[in-house]
């Protein structure tokens, strides 16, 4: 299954695209409210509970409205991509269906250096952990790999197991590319910088001054109110739990935007948190009922 | 005899917990085998980033036949007692014999096949191991640290057959993931295991792992006459990350050598798992690290090295960020402003309290160490500043060490910066204790505050438990004291000016709730100014000042309403000051307790006797300095021949005295030598008068060898006085004499140390 290196960004997504559709997972496309990170996919939170195999893999923009540095760093994004597979019960050759993406995007694995480091991954707004690694190529962090062991407070049996690639950090390293902003996007002269410079500009002013910190604590506790709501109807016998936990993601996003503006105080982020965690897991243990009754 | 391997195979265990993994897999497989009945020749265990490994050696092939006899009833005993010995015994009353009236059962058991045994020994290892965290992996129940994908049992070169959670044992290991073949190989005994495993590029041995790092690291540093940093703690867990440990030398950008050596140290180091190299001529980091990768590369390591001088290159431009952000003016201030908002323990308040705290505390230490109390004073001020800023957020490990380099920077005295960058010493038994004045008189302050502080909130360690550190911040005021020979009572010197700032914190507090419901009464203003400037005049001393705000005289103008709340509010207050201060007796008392159990261990760890500290001890003293030089005469004194027969002679006259002291005798008046007094009894009243002025003078020395050398005097007067003397004679005149001569003996000797308590 030779197949040319991928030489610029969109050909890695390809090549990774190819790889896990031959490997068997369903490819996704990214989920249309904004996340904090590519793990709360309904496809990776939701489809990680109940009793049902799942294996798929997807492209999923990542805002973290406090990373932003209006374009000026090489190395830091308020929006980036993420890489995510997930691969439920997780086969006995993970580990080796991972490295045998790493090579499928170019990396030698006789000449580079590649470590399991341990990492215990764990997402409080989501009430998630598990086990693994942060797997490490010449001593930079390329991929996040967990075992979940719980998502929504709620056991994942069976056990899910989740890749996460940092995309542009993975790509910059396979292309010896020091600026995020001169990755190649594509093989006809466009660069990551032509695609998204002025988005990490525009975006960066909004997150640290634009939004309006009153309009977005409002948001929030609407979002808050709306959860219960949702959950309470229910079309054909099922509750909307997909909805519901849609506007969870947003509930998310906007106490992500809060921090950025530094309207939450150090007390108050455990309870933000907290509440946020609630709503999930009212979301989780729906979802895992409408699965087991399936 | 027989031999039995046994390899758990599993995805990549954490490094952290490898070495204990041995030794539980060790514990276990010796708990199994001793509870069988075996006792093996040899049993070693390894563990490796992705394998457990045990090898028992000379285990017989099966357990030897074995008799048991149990106890039955009496003869004659009630039918009931019999039936159910039988049942337990699962035999018929004919199968037993009757010996001396009891009925016995001898049970034969034949020995079960060690494979059995064995099999059953993995399971329970396997099933009952205790990692740190452990997890499920697919759709499986059992728990491993990572997914166990593989159990490699073998005994006297036979597979042993089990299955656990559908991993069923064989004969099968396998090496390094990507050098050489990379294929699983079968083997049947642990020299065909540990030859295939070398074979496959995996170093089985951990030692053998760091032996290798090492010797491979000096190598690479002598082919560019380099030093290696060495780092014990980094090897262990770079030995735990690489099953063919392979050391690649990298480059770094010199210009990042003007950063703080030790913020690169670190750097490399958390985050990166590298070595730091130094230049032997300047004895400074040169601009090279060391990684140690996990396979010897078909490039020589190239693009390894590559690799990871552009990771640590993007580490060490955060940490220019760092130090550049963080050395700018006016930091120091900002920082102290955000320790308000750092809570250091909810129960004892802010970073910034703690500050204040030390501060006071540093100020009232400083006279006793010979350090000027404002430089004091300002150095513990600023000591915590470090936390906020960014390099310490990032690097913990790092606080007080930078706060030092940004003090310099700042143009802080030197010894101002030293004592900020020293104030966390000793950190551990190893670490050197702080000897410049401000420096000890910084390290005492944030250690007493520590302690003083936990034992407040009743966060005491119990046994094993001790997760604020306090015993080692007790050794650390101890070493300190010691090596500077601080003189100080802990008590009054050390753990008083605490409770005083403290109370004088908390009646501030009180007194601005005070003001406030003042306000809400609507009281006059002129009361508020009257007590208030009597707090300003008085602010050291709470408790007077309330007391006087009770009988405070009022303004005509008030009206009866306030001089009421005037009274009200000094009695409350004056009530809640001496609460407090009966509760830092108690504390004080705890603590002072605290200290001598430490003092006690460090001694014990010198070789020195700890009952001694009790002896000293229970003389009332409280000064560490002097509680130890008196135990270091004590202890050279009883080694002495001296020593011993004065001790017990001491211990023959105690019990006489104890004796009749429980009689009620009662040493009253003074001691004096009857006319016709004998001459062991002339001759050790004399002993004892004699001794008086020199060892008054010895003690006023605080020459404790001295003082014990008059003591020994007492030696020969005290033997022929017990030899010689009937003491209990029927004259009473002569008895009570007598009496108080021995009980002045205890006293000469009580004022040395309390020989009762010296053990043996």
């Amino acid at each position: 299954m030779s197949r040319p290196k991928p030489t610029s960004f969109q050909s890695l997504i390809l090549t990774l695209h190819n790889y896990w559709s031959e490997h068997g997972c369903v490819i996704l496309q990214p989920h249309d409210v904004e996340v904090g990170a590519g793990t709360l996919h309904p496809a990776t939170v939701l489809r990680a509970l109940g009793p049902k195999p799942w294996n798929a893999a997807y492209v999923q923009p990542s805002r973290r409205p406090g990373d932003g540095r209006y374009g000026e760093n090489p190395n830091r994004l308020q929006h980036y991509y993420q890489y995510q597979v997930i691969l439920k019960p997780n086969p006995p050759n993970m580990q080796d269906l991972y490295l045998g993406s790493l090579e499928a995007i170019g990396l030698d694995l006789r000449i580079h250096d590649i470590r399991f480091v341990e990492d215990d991954w764990e997402n409080p707004t989501v009430g998630a952990w598990g086990l693994g690694w942060e797997v490490w190529c010449d001593g930079m962090e390329v991929s996040q790999y967990t075992y979940f062991q719980q998502v929504g407070g709620l056991d994942v049996s069976p056990v899910a197991g989740e890749l996460t690639y940092g995309l542009e950090r993975l790509a910059m390293y396979v292309f010896g590319v020091d600026n995020v902003y001169d990755l190649p996007f594509n093989d006809s002269g466009v660069s990551y910088g032509d695609v998204f410079l002025e988005n990490e500009r525009q975006q960066s002013e909004a997150n640290f001054h634009g939004f309006d910190v009153a309009v977005l604590k409002q948001q929030f506790e609407q979002m808050e109110e709306q959860v219960p709501l949702m959950l309470a109807r229910s079309y054909q016998g099922k509750a909307l739990v997909l909805p519901a936990y849609d506007m969870v993601l947003k509930a998310s996003h906007l106490f992500n935007l809060m921090n950025a503006r530094g309207a939450i105080a150090v007390a108050e982020r455990a309870s933000y948190i907290g509440r946020i965690r609630d709503l999930c897991k009212m979301c989780a243990s729906e979802w895992v009922k409408q699965q087991e009754a399936a | 005899m027989p031999q039995l391997l046994l390899e758990l195979f599993s995805e990549e265990i954490p490094a952290r917990m490898q070495a204990n993994a041995a030794r539980d897999l060790e514990r276990m497989a010796r708990e199994h085998l001793a509870a069988a009945g075996f006792l093996p020749e040899a049993l070693k265990t390894f563990a490796g980033p992705r394998r457990l490994t045990l090898v028992v050696e000379g285990l017989p092939i099966a357990q030897a036949d074995r008799k048991e006899e149990l106890k039955g009833p009496r003869v004659g005993a009630p039918p009931q007692a019999m039936e159910g010995f039988l049942r337990k015994a699962g035999l018929t009353q004919d199968q037993l014999v009757e010996r001396d009236g009891v009925w016995m059962a001898f049970i034969e058991k034949t020995g079960r096949a060690t494979p059995e045994i064995i099999a059953e020994m993995v399971e329970a290892i396997v099933r009952g191991f205790a990692w740190p965290k452990s997890m499920t992996w697919g759709s499986g129940k059992l728990r491993w640290v990572r997914p166990l994908k593989r159990i490699l049992c073998v005994f006297d070169r036979e597979i042993v057959p089990l299955t656990i959670d559908g991993i069923a044992s064989g004969d099968i290991s396998e090496g390094h993931r990507f050098m050489g073949d990379a294929q699983p190989f079968r083997v049947r005994d642990f020299d065909a295991y540990a030859k295939g495993l070398n074979d496959h590029f995996v170093v089985l041995d951990v030692e053998e792992r760091k032996a290798r790092i090492l010797e491979g690291c000096k190598t690479l540093c002598f082919a560019r006459n380099l030093e290696l940093v060495e780092d014990l703690g980094l090897l262990e867990e770079v030995a735990g990350l690489a099953e063919w440990p392979t050391p690649v030398l990298g480059d770094m950008d010199p210009s990042f050598l003007d950063l703080p050596a030790e913020a690169i140290r670190t750097s490399m180091r958390t985050h990166q798992k590298y070595f730091a190299v130094r230049d032997p001529a300047t004895g400074g980091l040169a601009p090279h690290f060391i990684t140690i990768a996990n396979i010897a590369a078909a490039d020589g390591g190239k693009v390894i090295a590559a690799g990871n001088a552009k990771v640590l290159s993007a580490r060490l431009s955060d940490a220019r960020f760092f130090w550049d952000e963080d050395r700018k003016a006016g930091n120091f201030e900002e920082w102290l402003e955000k320790l308000n908002g750092v809570t250091f323990h909810a129960k004892l308040g802010t970073m910034a309290q703690r500050v204040k705290r030390i501060e006071a505390l540093a100020r009232e230490i400083a006279p006793l160490v010979g350090a000027d109390p404002d430089k004091a004073a300002q150095a513990a001020r600023l000591a915590k500043a470090d936390l906020a800023s960014l390099m310490v957020g990032e690097f913990p490990e790092l606080q007080g060490l930078m706060g030092g380099y940004y003090a310099r920077e700042a143009g802080l005295d030197d010894d101002i910066a030293d004592a900020i960058r020293d104030h966390y010493k000793p950190q551990g038994p190893a670490d050197a204790v702080p000897t410049a004045p401000l420096s000890v008189a910084v390290a005492l302050a944030d250690k007493l505050d520590t302690l003083v502080g936990f034992f407040e909130i009743d966060e005491k360690p119990t046994g094993s438990k001790d997760p604020y550190a306090l015993r080692r911040a007790a050794l650390g005021v101890i070493r300190t004291v010691l090596a500077n020979d601080v003189r100080a009572s802990v008590v009054s010197d050390l753990l008083f000016p605490w409770h005083q700032a403290r109370i004088s914190t908390a009646m501030d507090q009180l007194q601005e709730e005070l003001f406030a419901n003042l306000d809400k009464v609507g009281a006059a203003a002129s009361l508020h100014d009257d007590l208030r400037s009597m707090a300003r005049r008085n602010s050291r001393d709470y408790s007077s000042v309330f007391r006087l705000m009770g009988e405070v005289e009022l303004d005509p103008s008030a009206t009866e309403n306030d001089e009421d709340i005037a009274i009200a509010i000094g009695g409350f207050v004056s009530r809640q000051s001496t609460v407090l201060w009966q509760s830092s007796v108690v504390l004080s008392r705890d603590l002072l307790a605290f200290f001598v159990d430490r003092l006690k261990v460090t001694l014990k760890d010198q070789g020195k006797r700890h009952d001694l500290v009790d002896a000293v001890f229970a003389l009332g003293d409280d000064d560490l300095v002097r509680i130890v030089a008196r135990v270091e005469a004590l202890d050279g004194f009883l080694k002495t021949d001296d020593g011993k027969t004065l001790m017990a002679g001491y211990k023959r006259a105690g019990n006489i005295l104890k004796a009749e002291e429980k009689k009620g005798w009662k040493a009253e008046g003074e001691r004096s030598l009857l006319d016709d007094a004998s001459v062991p009894e002339v001759a050790l009243h004399d002993a004892l008068r004699l001794l008086e002025a020199p060892l008054d003078q010895a003690l006023a020395a605080e020459d404790f060898t001295a003082a014990m050398q008059e003591l020994a005097g007492l030696r020969g007067p005290v033997d022929a006085f017990l030899d010689g003397v009937f003491v209990n004679s029927e004259v009473a005149a002569e008895r009570d004499s007598r009496l108080k001569t021995l009980a002045a003996v205890r006293d000469a000797m009580g004022r040395v140390a309390d020989f009762g308590l010296v053990a043996g």
